[in-house]
Order: C-alpha cells, then structure tokens, then sequence
C-alpha cells in the first residue's frame, strides 16, 4: 500500500495532464473529422472515434500496469526488449500484411497492429542501457558509432518495410548524442551537409561549386594564407565538390519517383497539385481556412466531407487548424512545447544516467513526430507519412507513445529510489 | 577521469524546441489569420451554388385563354461512378434508347466525370417519364431533375409570342445576370417581356463531399436566396380570333393586322405563312428552326411589322383628308378623269366624270387623287410644292407613317415617306408635285407595313386620333397598364374632315357599286377601302382596310394578300369574315367561309409555274 501511494505522489502530474490533454483534443478532432451528419454513440466500434475510444481505455490500463511495475525492470530487460522488437520486425518482413505500400503490419483477427511503433520505446531503452554502462565513453568515437547503430538497425529494418518516414524517425537520436556530450561540430556538420544537399536539389551542382569556390576564395583572403590554411582550403573544396555531385546522382539514379517528387515539390521546384502536392495543397487550404477563431466543432467542412486525405491519421492537425482556428492551432502547439521542455527538465533531475538518456530519448522521438508531422500540414516539411503522437488515430501508435512516455515517468516517479 | 558535463547542452535543445513551435506558430498566423486565399479555396472546394430556377410567367390573351405555360420535363441525370448492376438491356427497352445510344451516353458521362452528374437523356415527357419513374429505383446512379419548356396549348402567333432558348455568349456579355445554360426569350413578346416573364433566379449553396456528394445544406441555408417567380402576362391578342385568321390565311402569304381603335391593343397580328410555336421548343428546336430559315416562303418572318408594301388605294384617302386640312380642296370640290390637268395618271376605272370626294373614293380614281395632291403642293398660300410638300410630309408622318410606335411589338419596321430632304438629293433640288406624282396613288417610294395600315383605319374610325398600337394588356400584380402603352394621339387632321372617308368607307361595302359590296352584312355596318398594289415581282397584292362597326367603331382591320390580284378578291372577304367574327362571336357566311379556308394561293402558283 504504502509504495502505491508513493507512486501516485512521485508521478509528475504535469506530464500526466499534458498526456490526457493532448489524447482527448486528439479524440475530439478524430470524432469531429468523421463524416456523418448524425453522429451515433461515441462507443459505437464501427467507428473510428468508437475505436480510439476503445484504444484510449486501453491506453489508460497499460498506463497502470506500467506505473505498477517496478522501473528497474525496463533498465534491466532493455535489451531483452530490444532484441524481441528486433525479432518481431524480421517478422514483419516475412509474414506482414501490406497496407498502403508498406509491409508494416500483423493482422490478428480483425486488428491490424503496427509493430514499428513499438520499436521506438525498445530502442530508447537499448540506448539509455548502452551509454549508460560504466565503461562507455562518449570521448571514444566506437561509442556515438555503436548508439547511433542501435537505432540504425530497427530504422533499416523499418526502411525495408517501405516506411520511409518511420525509418527517419531514429535519426532523431542524435539529439541524444548531442546531451550526452556527443561532438556538437558533427552535428553542425551534418547540418550543413542537409544545407547543402537540399540547395543542390534547388540550385544545380554548377551554381552550387561555383559557389562554393566564391566562399572559399573569400575565406582564404580573410585567414592568413598559411599552407596548412590552403590544404584544408583545397580539401573542404574537393569534399564538398564530391558531396555535391554525389547528391546529384544519388537523387537521380536511387531516389524512387515519388520520392524524388515529394521532395521536389517541397523544395518548391514542381507544382503538383493533383499528385504529391495534393495533400499538401489540401491541408493547406483545410488549415487557413479556420481563421483565427476556427468554424467550430465539427463544422470543419474540408476535414469532414474527406477532402484532406488521411485526416484522422497523418493529416489530424487539419481538423485543428479548420475547426479551431489559429487558437487551435498555437494552443496544440504550446501543448507538444510544454510537454516536450517538460520532459527535457525531468530527464535532467534524474540521478541515474540511463534514466536521463532514455527521457531524451523520449524528447527525441516526441519532437521528430511532432516537428514533422504538423510541418508537413503547413508545408514546412515533406509529406512522410508519420503520426502525430497522441492525436493521429490508431491504436498501435497511440500505445507505442504512450509506453514511450510513461515508461519515463515511471522511472521519474522511481528516481528517488535510485541510490 | 575529469568527466565533463554536458547538461547545459539542455538549453540549447529547449532553445531549438521553442525555435521550432515558434516559427510553426507564425507560419500558423500567416496560414490562418492573413493569407486570405485559403478561405476563399475552401469555399470553392466545399461549397457547389445550385441555382434556382424560378417558373417563367404564364402567358394569357385577352379573354383569359392560356397561351403559353410552363411544361414539366424531365432530364434523366447519371452519375457513372454509382451505377451498379444495370441489367441494361432491360434499361434501354425501359427509356426505348438503343444499346448503342447508351454506350455512348455512359462513355461521353464518364469522360466527364465518374462522381459528378451528367445529363443522360434530356427532356423525357411526363407521360414517358410517369412508366419510368416506377423502375428507376432499381438503377443506381441515375436519377431525374426537372425541367421546364414552354408550351403553347393554342398554337397561334408564333410571330407575336416569339420563343425562348439558351443564352447564347452574346446575351451572357450583354448582362450578368445570365449564365451558360440559362433560358431567355429569343423573339417576341418573350424577348420584350423577359425582365416580367423570367422572374429572379435564386441560389441554394450546398456543401459537397470530395465525391461531390452533396451532404447538406451550407450554414442552414442562411445565404441562400429564393426564387422569384416570374409574372404572368395579359396580352391583347384574342386566341380564337387569331386562330380564326390564321386558318383564313393558310396557304396565302400575307398578314393580317386587328386592332381595337378604342384602346390600340392589337387583337389579332397574323403573318403567313406562319408555324406552330410548339415546333420551337425543347429537343426539336434547332431542328425545325433551321428549316424554318431556310424555307422560301420565309415563315419566321413577321409580315405585319417587317414586311413593307406600297400602300395603294388605302393611301388615297389619306391624301384626302391631308388635302381637306391643308384647304386644298373641300369635301365638294370636283375632278374630271380627263383633260390635261388629269392626264398623269389616268383612270383606270369606268365611272361619272367629273365626280366628287366621295365618289372618288369610292372609285378610287386616280385622276381625282393626282388632282388633290397637285393642288396640296400647289397650294398658293406656300407658293412653293416643295414647301407645300413638307406639310403634306409632315401632316403623312402624324398619321404614324414612316416610323415605328416603339411599343412592345418586336421587330417592327418605320417603312419609309420620302422627305423633302430625300427629293432634293435625287432631283439635285428640281422638283415637284408631277415628278413625285405616283405618291397620290399610294405608289412610288412610299412603304408601309400592315400594322401601319391598320393603325391608319383605326384612325379614320376614331376620326382623327389613334392610341399607340400594342399587345400588352396587363401585368399580373400591377394595375391594369393601359398609361404604359395606348397614349392617345391626334394627327394633324382635324375631326371634322373624316366624316367624307368614313361615309366613302362605309359605302365601299353598303353602295350598289361598292368594291366590297358582296360581304356586306345585314348586322353590321362595315366600312372599307380595297387597295391593289402593284408588284414589279409578280401578281399584284390583294390589300383590304376595313372598320366596322361604322357607329361605334369595335374592331380596324388591315389585310395583304400576297399575289393574289384585286383586293375585293381575298383581301376583303378575310377582313370581313374576321369583323364578322369578332363582333357577333360566329360566321354566318359559311360560303365565303369555306372558299377562304380552302384558296390556296402559293401551291397552286407553283404548279402553274412548273407548266
């Protein structure tokens, strides 16, 4: 009795609210965006609101049974997790069902489950269990290599599902490299290799060496012309020549058509608004047309008569932006924010390291979805297929982010147990 | 081991998180609050505006018989992307189309659109539609809408109703209001009463799914506007009257113009040859009106308004009571049809010489009217015929000649009176009463149209004034509008001159010798003027005036007879078979009847020619 009532006095109730606001503004977009003029029972399992209602409950006991259990279970089978995931994914790839292009799903019975959206808990956890062993170093170059191959590995796997933008995903834990202590300069670098790669897209490579040899020249006139300055001059210029040409023949010759057209057409390079573009265009016009103030609940006509594609999934925040306007809109914001910086200040009153890197795991993810997920509905990102967590509907994602959170605070709530 | 520590690296995270919600949220602010063109693509997307299409107004005559009414069709529309499990052999024996035809309909409506209608078949009959109707509910897919076309349950005065159709670019540029696949009065009454007729169209907005399935109604219909019916109309045409005239004129070409001298509504406009107005309407339409324009026999002409004659004879009597204003002459001033004064123009009757006004007129002698008009231009008091002349222009032009009345009779013609003006260009200013002598006779340049001849006995019957010539009687909901048209107008001829022409008239049809003398009637008593006017073309053209009754006059009448000789012949026989008609509501006079109704004036010349 007495470590229950510690649980539920430790628990951080500011990320629990946060949660159950994010999930209950989510269900209202999904019950708002499905069409219907007489809305039946909100229990109604034909539906889709029905169901999420139903994964919601779900949610909310795999929420107890997590609370429930002790933390150091999850540090010390972290990589029993991880290795299962692993496991169920080959899975996947052998006996999976086809929905949409990817092979990404189980069926069983009548529910088809995602397992890649379990795969992101399994692997922050098998990242916070490897940085947080005694013997690694982050001074050491094996260690960033061995992190960032741990979320590789299910990102390759899911890549080989046809979930491209799933894949992405793991990327963001270079976020948690970066807290760790992880070399910032290889991180800016990789910045500037995104710069460059995405003006190569929009400018052609002989603009962009042209260029870059103006830039260089410059720098040279500036620093002392010393021979060691003209050596690293003359071989930034080689590198970033090669990296150029590279990205141009990567582009053309392994991109896949659409691919290369929904990058296209985010760069601004193609309008299309009848393939890619569509869906874009569409959420667009669904979003701006709320106003400041929105139309109203279930008055998103755009969202509602299925004009935006994907609108209970991908597309969620379409049903914000047209129901609820820009209020809407800054406040579900303001909500990811909260929830996001509230985490970074947990992870970092955490006393043991594997807990701290495993709630910048969490940020991670949280913010990779968040960031491109409502980005791609105001085209500030390419469409790639992710939800948005906690709103988009879909069991599989909703728990995947909600072992994903609360498996952080449970061991928050723990923390003060840890010697 | 020194171990850095890296957790202010914390603020640079939480830094970019908040740089990333933060340019999300002024993208957002501009997405949402300031970038208008969002909205205004939304409603595009959503919104479909269905127009609403009032009834067009009814048309009545003036005894309240329907002439033209609003027939409910229907248009079977098919959406293709619905159509399932058609059994459709059983489909076409049902709309008695062929396999063909709907193959060919289905592929031409799914080119268009798979999820928006079509039209399938257009303008089914209710009759058809009524066995159709009770099995479409086993076809998906295809649904109706309602239509509406005019009909015209008398079918008479085609010319006069005129007739409706889509608008073409041209009207659509000429005013807004119109759309592609909107209908408007092409001719006629239609054309001129289109404003009344059509009413105002109204808008219903509804919102539609990304199927274009429409799903309700956009704000609870808070912008939608409703139609305005259009409003019927009262014309002053008489329907049995008219069609009476129209049998009489079958198979003649020519017109017939009535007009009721106390009001100048028009009860009767006939122009032959003439056609059903229901062959200008719905599918058929474009069919039947491009073989009406390409007939010969012009029947989409209007004859009583465009087409213009050499008055004649009937112009004698004008020149008459021109002369007895203008002191040319007096009422007993006597002319002999020889000698070198009458030379001229010669007399082509046999009658008493020298004879007065109302023998004249009676005998129509041209040397008697070649003597007035001499003396009307002569007169001593202007000392100049040219100055003479531009009195007698302007005392012809008072009388309605030479210019239209510019009330609602579509297409009409002014004819022509040759002015001064005109005479001194072609004569380079040397002229006189003999170089423009054939005006005295009604020939020469002078041009009028039957409506203007009719106007002109109903002048003489209401000696001296006539009420502009019009058809419309009333509009329904406003107060009788007989102040809009029918302005009471005096010519330049006084009252007291007409007593010789009506007593000359009414002796056309009473006298032993009258040109009119076997229709007179023992009821009434009918006044007229037979006219003969010739024609370089052809036979000469049969033209009868008449009034009747001579007290109190009820109905004017102005007949032309293409080609068919004297004007004792065919003109007045119809003239009077209508007067009769109209004024004791039967024909007694079966004979004269039946001989009219049975003349066949153009297909019997044609066999002559072919000889």
């Amino acid at each position: 009795m007495k470590s229950r009532e510690s649980i539920i006095g430790n628990v951080d109730w500011v990320i629990v609210l946060l949660y159950f606001l994010l999930v209950f503004f989510g269900w209202l977009s999904i019950y708002a965006s499905s069409g219907g003029d007489t809305a039946g029972s909100v229990f109604d399992l034909s539906t889709r609101y029905g169901k999420q209602l139903l994964w919601i409950g779900l949610a909310v006991v795999m929420i107890v049974a997590v609370l429930l259990i002790d933390a150091k279970f999850f540090s010390s089978f972290a990589f029993v997790f991880y290795g299962a995931m692993i496991l169920v994914l080959i899975g996947v790839l052998l006996f999976g069902k086809t929905v949409a292009g990817s092979r990404s799903w189980f069926q069983i019975g009548s529910f088809a489950i995602q397992p890649s959206e379990f795969t992101k808990f399994a692997t922050a956890l098998a990242v916070a269990k490897y940085l947080s062993m005694t013997h690694v170093d982050m001074k050491n170059l094996k260690t960033p290599v061995i992190a960032m191959s741990l979320a590789g590995f299910p990102a390759l796997l899911i890549l080989l599902q046809n979930d491209t933008g799933s894949a992405l995903v793991y990327a963001s834990f270079a976020l948690v490299l970066f807290r760790e202590g992880f070399s910032g300069s290889v991180i800016f670098f990789g910045f500037v290799l995104a710069v460059l790669f995405i003006l190569t897209l929009l400018f052609g490579e002989i603009y962009m060496i042209s260029t870059i040899a103006l830039l260089l020249i410059l720098l040279l006139v500036f620093f002392r012309k010393t021979r060691k300055n003209y050596k690293s001059i003359i071989a930034l210029f080689l590198l970033s020549s090669a990296f150029v040409f590279s990205v141009n023949y990567a582009f053309q010759n392994v991109l896949e058509p659409h691919q290369k057209k929904r990058i296209n057409v985010l760069l601004g390079i193609e309008e299309d608004l009848r393939g890619a573009g569509y869906n874009v265009n569409q959420s667009k016009i669904a979003i701006g047309s709320g106003g400041f103030t929105g139309k109203g609940f279930r008055q998103g006509m755009l969202t509602r008569y299925n004009f935006v594609p994907e609108q209970s999934t991908d597309f969620i925040f379409c049903t914000v932006g047209e129901e609820w306007g820009f209020m809407g809109t800054s406040v579900v914001i303001l909500l990811f924010l909260g929830l996001l910086v509230r985490i970074v200040v947990l992870a970092e009153r955490q006393r043991s390291r594997f807990s701290r890197i495993y709630g910048y795991g969490v940020v991670s993810i949280l913010f990779f979805h968040f960031a491109v997920n409502i980005g791609m509905t105001i085209g500030l990102a390419p469409v790639v297929g992710i939800p948005l967590p906690f709103f988009s509907y879909g069991g599989s994602s909703l728990w995947g982010f909600t072992l994903l959170l609360f498996l952080f605070v449970k061991q928050d709530a723990d923390r003060l147990k840890v010697l | 081991m020194y171990v850095r520590d890296y957790s202010s690296r914390k603020y640079i995270i939480i830094g970019f998180f908040v740089l990333v919600a933060l340019i999300y949220i002024v993208r957002l602010f501009y997405l949402q609050v300031i970038d208008n063109r969002y909205k205004l693509s939304a409603k595009n997307i959503v919104l479909r505006y269905e127009k609403q299409y009032p009834a067009r107004g009814n048309i009545y005559d003036r005894n309240g018989q329907l002439l033209v009414y609003n027939e409910a069709l229907y248009d079977l529309m098919v959406i293709p992307g619905q159509v399932k499990g058609l059994d459709t052999v059983a489909f076409c024996a049902l709309l008695q189309i062929d396999t063909a035809f709907f193959r060919s309909q289905m592929e031409k409506a799914r080119h268009y659109s798979n999820y928006r209608p079509s039209v399938f078949l257009k303008q089914i009959s209710k009759e058809e539609f009524g066995m159709i109707q009770e099995k479409l509910y086993q076809c998906p897919g295809f649904y109706p809408v309602t239509r509406t076309l005019r009909h015209y349950p008398v079918p008479v005065a085609a010319h006069v109703l005129g007739n409706v159709g889509e608008v073409n670019q041209r009207e659509i540029d000429k005013d807004p209001y119109y759309q592609a696949g909107d209908y408007i009065g092409k001719s006629g009454i239609e054309k001129y009463y289109e404003p009344e007729l059509r009413g105002v169209k109204g808008m219903k907005i509804l919102e539609v799914d990304v199927h274009n399935r429409v799903k309700g109604s956009y704000q609870n219909g808070k912008y939608d506007t409703v139609a305005i019916p259009g409003k019927d109309l009262i014309l002053s045409i008489d329907a049995s009257l008219q069609q009476y005239g129209e049998q009489l004129m079958q198979n003649k070409k020519g017109s017939v113009v009535a007009i009721d001298p106390n009001t100048g509504e028009i009860l009767v406009m006939i122009s032959s040859p003439g056609y059903n107005p229901n062959m200008l309407v719905g599918r058929q339409r474009s069919v039947n009106f491009e073989r009406l324009l390409n007939d010969t026999l012009k029947p989409l002409l209007n004859r009583a308004v465009m087409g213009t004659y050499p008055p004649g004879s009937t112009f004698k009597m004008i020149n008459a009571l021109v002369a007895l204003q203008e002191h040319a002459i007096t009422p007993g001033t006597m002319f002999t049809c020889q000698g070198k004064e009458s030379r001229p123009i010669r007399c082509t009757h046999t009658h008493v010489s020298p004879l007065g006004l109302k023998h004249a007129i009676q005998e129509s002698c041209n040397s008697y009217f070649w003597n007035t008009f001499r003396n009307t231009l002569n007169l001593p008091k202007y000392n100049d015929p040219k100055i003479g002349y531009e009195h007698w222009y302007n005392d012809i032009k008072s009388f309605g000649f030479g210019s239209k009345f510019n009330t609602d009779i579509p297409y009409e013609v002014s004819g022509n009176i040759p002015s001064p003006a005109y005479y001194d260009k072609v004569y380079n200013g040397r002229w006189n009463a003999l170089t423009v002598r054939s005006l005295s006779i009604g020939q020469g340049e002078i041009l009028v149209t039957p409506l203007q001849l009719a106007n002109l006995v109903a002048i003489i019957a209401n000696s001296g004034y006539y009420y502009e010539p019009h058809f419309l009687k009333k509009i329904e909901n406003l107060p009788d509008d007989s102040t809009l048209y029918g302005k009471k107008i005096w010519t330049a001829v006084e009252p007291k001159y007409y007593k010789v022409a009506r007593e000359a008239m009414l002796e056309v049809f009473e006298a032993d010798h009258g040109t009119a003398r076997y229709y007179k009637m023992d009821s009434i008593q009918q006044c007229g003027k037979t006219g003969t006017v010739q024609n370089p073309h052809g036979e000469d053209h049969s033209m009868f005036i008449a009034f009747a009754p001579y007290e109190n006059p009820q109905i004017a009448i102005a007949v032309v007879v293409e080609n068919s000789g004297y004007g004792s012949a065919w003109a007045a026989p119809i003239a009077s078979l209508l007067m009769e008609k109209y004024l004791t509501g039967e024909v007694k006079r079966a004979w004269y009847e039946k001989k009219m109704l049975e003349g066949d004036l153009i297909h019997n010349k044609t066999k002559d020619k072919e000889h």
